[in-house]
């Protein structure tokens, strides 16, 4: 269980996450959403201790993260952040090997090799596993990003936007993935999104974040009505009911 | 956890393409090759043991006539350079490695950091307060100084907002040019500016045997720097993946700096400077096998140790039997072939 109490980010005298206090479910898939700004990758590198709280306490397994050793919680939660500006040569798979280090520390067994073709396999990058991630493209290095978080094999998986520069056919096919992961394996994935209908269609949870502040939770049902989202975005946005799912629509 | 199965079968649907363009096979390092770099590197070594105005060679070595003076040439004036021209190639190229990973910035290096100046500082410090103490703890008085220099560097790029490729390194040159004004102007009030030419110009020429051993110290260091090679790639790829995957950046930069500083003052103490030795191996080797420290650290430390031979074989060459100093002659190569990367770098794909 992840659990924020009154967690607070101060930058000077701006407040971008305001108290907030949360559960996140222990398992599935919960989306973050929320106009820019909201303070949701904020409180999500808060929640995984990249950024420290200016007041406030997290707690991972009941863990408090601000005291907890590092190598312990990273056998129990990894974190992909929005920004991975790449200078190193590395090749996918040697990226993706670096996720078994909490477990490995830098002695691949056996076992650890296999996570690492499975994570390949599962995202699509065998055919890539030998380029250096500076030939590669936005959205293929967004995978390898991705790879190499999943095979870091945390219960805890928290993405702050994964579909960064990925084209449709990838966007679903990682959200798919994500899904996979959730369901097959019983993890807790937390994404924040900006795109309300994968949202809606692939979560079990929506927290929604307006000016530092928790603004809405519940399901994507509860979430796709236009007083709620026109609440969150300060806009009106039409929900229609398209094969089953609610899917926004917002461009005009 | 980990006891469950990574291969969970695929997805039903194959979501992701398999249309990704067939790259060409990994450009690599393999063994072989590495081998085949070191036994080239053995062969200047030999080359350089028999280089110099004293005649030593394989024949004068055996004629009985000669024997005695030659092997005495070779014991205590060759053989010792050799070794310091190896050692201090290795663990130089290897600071600069460590350093770029530090900086998560190419154009650094212990030259362009202000690594070297302030310990160039800290030894004009001791020569002029505590003139009689050794020479392990003249270097190691200059470490400390190196130390401080290097921190202060990284701590001003912690506040630089724009920290584009090229700024940094020229951050690095102005705090250089700062501590060297200063070690300049104490010198020069002290009379020192011919002990100073000593650290700053690299120069190999007065190597003895006696003189050097303490090179020995920094090739420690560099096995040290490849025992936690992968410490610093992860370092590399910065801060906030480093926490994901548990370990602590500070401690991984405060190692790598105790690495370099100790490395730097020792070369500096020793045998002086040698500009862009730190610059240029490690971008080849890049290049050539990535930025994989346990793979480009073997790499790093061959190739350091040629390029400084060959420089110094060079240097002892053209103007025979005059020598031109080893960081005059890495200053002129080394700076072309930066030149040269430098322009190469930008047509890769972004």
């Amino acid at each position: 269980m992840i659990e924020a109490r009154n967690v607070s980010r101060r930058y000077g005298d701006t407040l971008v996450v305001d108290d907030v206090t949360l559960k996140l479910p222990e398992r599935g898939v919960t989306s973050i959403i929320g106009p820019n700004g909201a303070g949701k990758s904020t409180l999500l590198s808060m929640v995984s201790r990249l950024l420290p709280l200016s007041s406030g306490t997290v707690l991972v397994d009941g863990m408090d993260v601000a005291r907890t050793p590092g190598d312990a919680l990273a056998r129990r939660l990894a974190i992909l952040r929005q920004d991975n500006a790449v200078t190193s040569r590395l090749t996918v798979r040697d990226l993706v090997t670096f996720g078994r280090y909490p477990h490995s520390k830098g002695r691949p067994t056996v076992e650890d090799r296999a996570f690492v073709e499975g994570a390949l396999h599962h995202l699509g990058l065998e055919p890539i596993a030998h380029r250096f991630l500076d030939e590669l493209s936005g959205g293929q290095r967004q995978r390898a990003f991705v790879a190499m978080v999943l095979c870091q094999d945390t219960h805890y998986v928290l993405l702050d936007e994964p579909l960064n520069s990925l084209d449709m056919k990838h966007a679903v096919a990682m959200m798919k993935e994500l899904r996979r992961a959730a369901d097959t394996l019983g993890r807790c994935v937390v994404l924040v999104l900006h795109d309300l209908n994968y949202a809606s269609c692939y979560s079990d949870h929506v927290i929604a974040m307006r000016g530092g502040r928790v603004a809405f939770q519940g399901t994507p049902d509860e979430l796709m009505r236009p007083d709620v989202l026109r609440d969150i975005y300060g806009m009106d946005i039409g929900i229609h009911l398209v094969e089953g799912k609610r899917i926004a629509v917002h461009y005009r | 956890m980990s006891t469950r199965s990574p291969d969970s079968p695929p997805l039903p649907e194959a979501a992701f393409a398999r249309s990704e363009s067939v790259a060409r096979p990994a450009k690599g390092g393999p063994l072989p090759l590495l081998v085949l770099a070191g036994l080239a590197v053995l062969g200047l070594a030999g080359t350089s043991l028999l280089i110099g105005v004293s005649h030593v060679s394989w024949d004068a070595l055996l004629a009985p006539s000669e024997h005695q003076r030659a092997v005495q040439v070779l014991v205590i004036s060759r053989v010792p350079r050799t070794l310091a021209l190896v050692l201090a190639g290795m663990s130089l190229s290897v600071a600069g490695l460590i350093m770029q990973m530090l900086a998560r910035n190419r154009f650094v290096e212990p030259f362009t950091a202000g690594t070297a100046e302030s310990a160039s500082l800290g030894l004009l410090a001791v020569t002029l307060l505590a003139p009689g103490l050794p020479i392990l703890a003249r270097t190691a008085v200059a470490a400390g100084f190196a130390m401080a220099g290097t921190a202060l560097f990284l701590l001003i790029l912690r506040r630089i907002p724009l920290r584009s490729a090229l700024v940094v390194p020229v951050v690095g040159l102005v705090l250089g040019a700062i501590f060297d004004a200063a070690t300049t102007f104490f010198a020069y009030r002290f009379s020192l500016l011919q002990s100073l030419m000593a650290w700053t110009t690299g120069d190999f020429s007065s190597v003895l045997r006696g003189r050097y051993e303490l090179l020995w110290g920094a090739f420690v260091l560099t096995v040290v720097a490849y025992v936690v090679a992968d410490r610093f790639t992860v370092a590399g790829m910065g801060e906030a993946f480093t926490t994901n995957l548990g370990l602590s950046h500070p401690r991984i930069v405060a190692l790598g700096l105790a690495i370099v500083a100790m490395v730097t003052a020792v070369v500096v103490a020793t045998v002086g400077m040698i500009p862009f030795i730190g610059l240029v191996v490690p971008n080849v080797v890049s290049l050539m096998v990535g930025d994989n420290a346990r793979r480009s650290i073997p790499w790093v430390a061959v190739l350091g140790a040629g390029f400084v031979l060959l420089c110094d074989i060079v240097g002892r060459v053209v103007r025979q039997p005059y020598e031109i100093p080893v960081g005059t002659v890495a200053g002129v190569v080394g700076s072309l072939v930066f030149l040269h990367l430098l322009l190469r770098r930008n047509d890769r794909v972004g």
